[in-house]
């Protein structure tokens, strides 16, 4: 029995450690890419946009693909972590000088924030069965973007204000310094996020969610996802461990916005970055990859995320390519007839090996 | 197997993208040398019927400066990054025709951001790829702020035709044709006040948009010093922009002599539609967004008759003529604003360069070390102003022009 069951796990650590062993080899590949001065600007450009993105593939997979359950606010959780990270750095400036550590920090707040916003959400949702959650997230998401849009933060040196209306309602002092600004969002946050951090947080959310899906509590959420009555009769706290998850997964979510908007030196909640639409991206990298497969989303998010900048020279025809590789790939990754060919193509391959064997 | 099989269909993913990423990276290139000796052709063509046609002008040009556009030419506001990039073809074709920058010709290359922030960055990095010395970019604000915290590192020349955020042209190397947003909102208040248009204001405002946002900001400061109420501040987001009923309706409780709109004109040729439907009559009072209204597909013009708006261009004006007639010839509609801001960007960005002697073999920093200082000292007679010269803040020095639509086209105050 004992035998056996570290049979299983060996498995699985072997899978896992091929799967940080791509996000590694990648590292390792762009770096001697890069040093070797093949590195056009923009696949530089490109890097840490697809960390971003391979983090958001798997927070969101976690909730897919483990929990069995739709989210379709993923985005609203990302804009939840990139502005009260961004707003972190801006409003720490003068007391923490290292614009390192502020990002530290910031990575943890926008996290914590993310989770919050999360479990607020959970609580009551997750009670509940069938498709609830996807209509909320979808709220939620589409929410939060137009509260951002109508949000005023300025800082001097009572403190910080805060207003619904305008800059001028703030009553901020002649110094003080205007943080969001409504529409406009944050100007000007440093840019503190490089590939070799997106690299490490990508390890990171990879570890976390790798972890859970292995544990105890991993294994709760899978039974929850397979069947809630069976889980439920052997003692299982479903809203528990449904909350858990969608926790961790918002979370890490928060994690990848804090990475996104200290890349760019203006971030502001847009329907483009925050809206419905990106949220069905994340999705798309998550079914694309195939639900519940991990290192499936990470190559998913990769390749759309690099593609359509890729094909930038086909100009106005970059989009028609796009959705065309889009369909091509669902029917190859979940047609019965592409899947039937492809299990014969590998028959032949097996066959041609056992031959080249004998 | 199973596992060797997926470790297989890995491997050969990510060889797939690898290949993907060389092969682009071979194409964009090659197609960037397929461009340059297609136009290097076309404007040999343009010079030999020079030759022809002019014995004495037209010699051949030498050499070319890439300048790159950026701006959305896909998406909802497509419409203002294709003017852009129709107004710098035809700026950068004209001044090829009468002998280039010092004998050097202008190449353009035109990149989509999708008025996308991050899309913006990666455009502008494949224009560094495809060795851009200057940027006439980028169209939208937010884009142009991300763009230009790149610029100010690469230590890029940048002009952008319209990001008109504050933002925008903070950095030293960042400059801009169009008017900034507090400029347009305290002038918009100081016009009507000066004009003893209204004393009662209503303003409906787009509060998801920069802009629009931005110069609500500044006219609402800048109303109680010209005698102007603000008797409704009614806000729309960009996710419900086709029923305008609840806010005309609060103008209208209100009393509003004059509706501002500091917003684009296709939310504006809803709401002069609907508020026509509630007979509520209104002086509708517009800025440069506006621009464009009297172009918007199964709109009735005798709707915009009286409206009002602060331009910096009018398609119809006398010293426009030559300009609209070519782009209607080339591109099949009448060039907005923004058209004509990347026409004088690139014309500013050619004085500059001439008064500079900039070559086109110098490296892009070097250009622009060499072009900040000569943009304050040009001075431009362009289509979107007379006399245009830029401080060294970046912002130009023009004037705003009024105009009325008075049975369907522009009429200057």
């Amino acid at each position: 029995m004992k035998i056996k069951a570290k049979g299983v796990t060996n498995q699985t650590t072997i899978q896992n450690l091929i799967t940080y062993a791509i996000v590694i080899l990648f590292w390792v590949f762009i770096q001697i890419w890069s040093m070797a001065g093949q590195m056009t600007s923009l696949l530089n450009g490109l890097l840490v946009p697809i960390c971003t993105y391979v983090i958001l593939a798997v927070s969101l997979n976690l909730t897919v693909g483990i929990l069995g359950e739709l989210s379709l606010g993923h985005a609203g959780f990302m804009c939840v972590g990139a502005f009260s990270g961004a707003f972190f750095t801006k409003a720490m400036a003068s007391v923490i000088p290292s614009v390192g550590l502020r990002f530290a920090i910031a990575l943890l707040v926008g996290a914590a924030v993310a989770a919050l916003f999360g479990f607020l959400i959970g609580i009551p949702v997750l009670r509940l069965k069938g498709d609830y959650l996807a209509i909320v997230t979808l709220a939620f998401g589409e929410i939060i973007k137009n509260l951002i849009n109508v949000l005023y933060v300025g800082k001097d040196s009572r403190g910080l204000h805060l207003s619904i209306k305008d800059v001028a309602s703030l009553n901020l002092e002649p110094e003080g310094e205007v943080i969001i600004k409504g529409a406009q969002g944050i100007t000007g946050t440093p840019k503190a996020s490089t590939f070799t951090v997106g690299i490490l947080l990508v390890l990171l959310a990879l570890f976390i969610i790798l972890n859970l899906v292995n544990s105890r509590t991993g294994r709760a959420i899978m039974a929850i996802r397979d069947n809630r009555i069976a889980a439920e009769s052997v003692g299982i706290n479903i809203t528990k461990y449904k909350l858990l998850a969608f926790t961790i997964s918002a979370s890490i979510a928060g994690v990848a916005g804090v990475l996104y908007s200290h890349n760019l030196s203006s971030l502001a909640a847009t329907p483009k970055n925050f809206g419905y639409n990106m949220s069905i991206m994340i999705l798309v990298f998550v079914v694309l990859g195939g639900i519940g497969n991990i290192r499936g989303s990470i190559i998913a998010a990769v390749i759309l995320t690099a593609l359509p900048e890729l094909l930038r020279s086909l100009n106005n025809y970059r989009m028609l390519i796009y959705a065309i590789v889009l369909i091509v790939m669902m029917l190859f990754n979940s047609a019965p007839k592409a899947i039937a060919m492809r299990e014969r193509l590998m028959e032949r391959i097996k066959g041609g090996k056992g031959k080249g064997a004998a | 197997m199973k596992k060797v099989v997926s470790l297989g269909l890995v491997a050969a993913m990510a060889g797939s993208l690898v290949a993907c990423g060389g092969n682009s990276a071979e194409t964009t290139t090659a197609a960037a040398t397929e461009t340059t000796a297609a136009e290097a052709k076309e404007t040999a063509a343009q010079g030999e019927k020079e030759e022809t046609e002019a014995t004495d002008g037209g010699a051949a040009l030498e050499g070319s400066f890439k300048v790159g556009v950026i701006g959305p030419l896909t998406g909802d506001a497509a419409a203002y990054g294709l003017a852009v990039q129709h107004g710098a073809e035809i700026a950068a074709e004209e001044i090829n025709a009468a002998g280039g920058i010092n004998g050097a010709a202008i190449e353009i290359q035109a990149q989509d951001d999708e008025a996308d922030p991050e899309k913006s960055v990666n455009a502008y990095n494949t224009l560094k790829d495809w060795g851009m010395q200057m940027l006439v970019g980028t169209t939208t604000s937010g884009a142009c702020i991300a763009v230009a915290a790149e610029t100010v590192n690469d230590n890029m020349f940048q002009i952008t035709p319209s990001g008109s955020a504050v933002e925008c042209v903070a950095n030293p190397n960042a400059f801009r044709v169009c008017f900034s947003d507090p400029d347009q909102g305290t002038a918009s208040a100081q016009y009507i006040g000066e004009n003893k248009m209204a004393t009662k204001v209503a303003i409906i405002y787009d509060s998801s948009s920069v802009y629009s946002d931005g110069i609500r900001e500044t006219f609402v400061s800048e109303a109680p010093s010209q005698g102007i109420e603000i008797v409704a501040s009614e806000a729309f987001t960009a996710d419900n922009k086709t029923d305008f009923s609840v806010q005309l309706d609060k103008a209208k409780e209100a009393g509003a002599e004059l509706v501002f709109l500091p917003i684009y004109y296709q939310e504006a040729s809803i709401i002069l539609k609907q508020a026509a439907d509630k007979e509520f009559k209104p002086i509708f009072f517009g800025v440069d967004g506006m621009d464009g209204i009297l172009s918007v597909e199964n709109f009735d013009t005798s709707l915009a008759e009286g409206v009002m708006l602060l331009t910096p261009f009018a398609a119809d004006a006398e010293d426009a003529k030559g300009f609209t007639t070519k782009y209607v010839d080339a591109y099949g509609e009448t060039p907005n604003q923004f058209a004509a801001d990347a026409y004088d960007a690139v014309y500013a960005v050619a004085e500059a360069a001439k008064v500079a002697g900039i070559t086109p073999d110098m490296g892009a920093s070097d250009i622009c070390d060499a072009l900040v200082p000569a943009m304050t000292q040009i001075t431009i007679d362009g289509l979107t102003g007379t006399g245009t010269t830029w401080n060294e803040a970046g912002e130009p020095n023009k004037d705003p022009k009024a105009v009325k639509i008075v049975g369907g086209k522009y009429e200057m105050q």
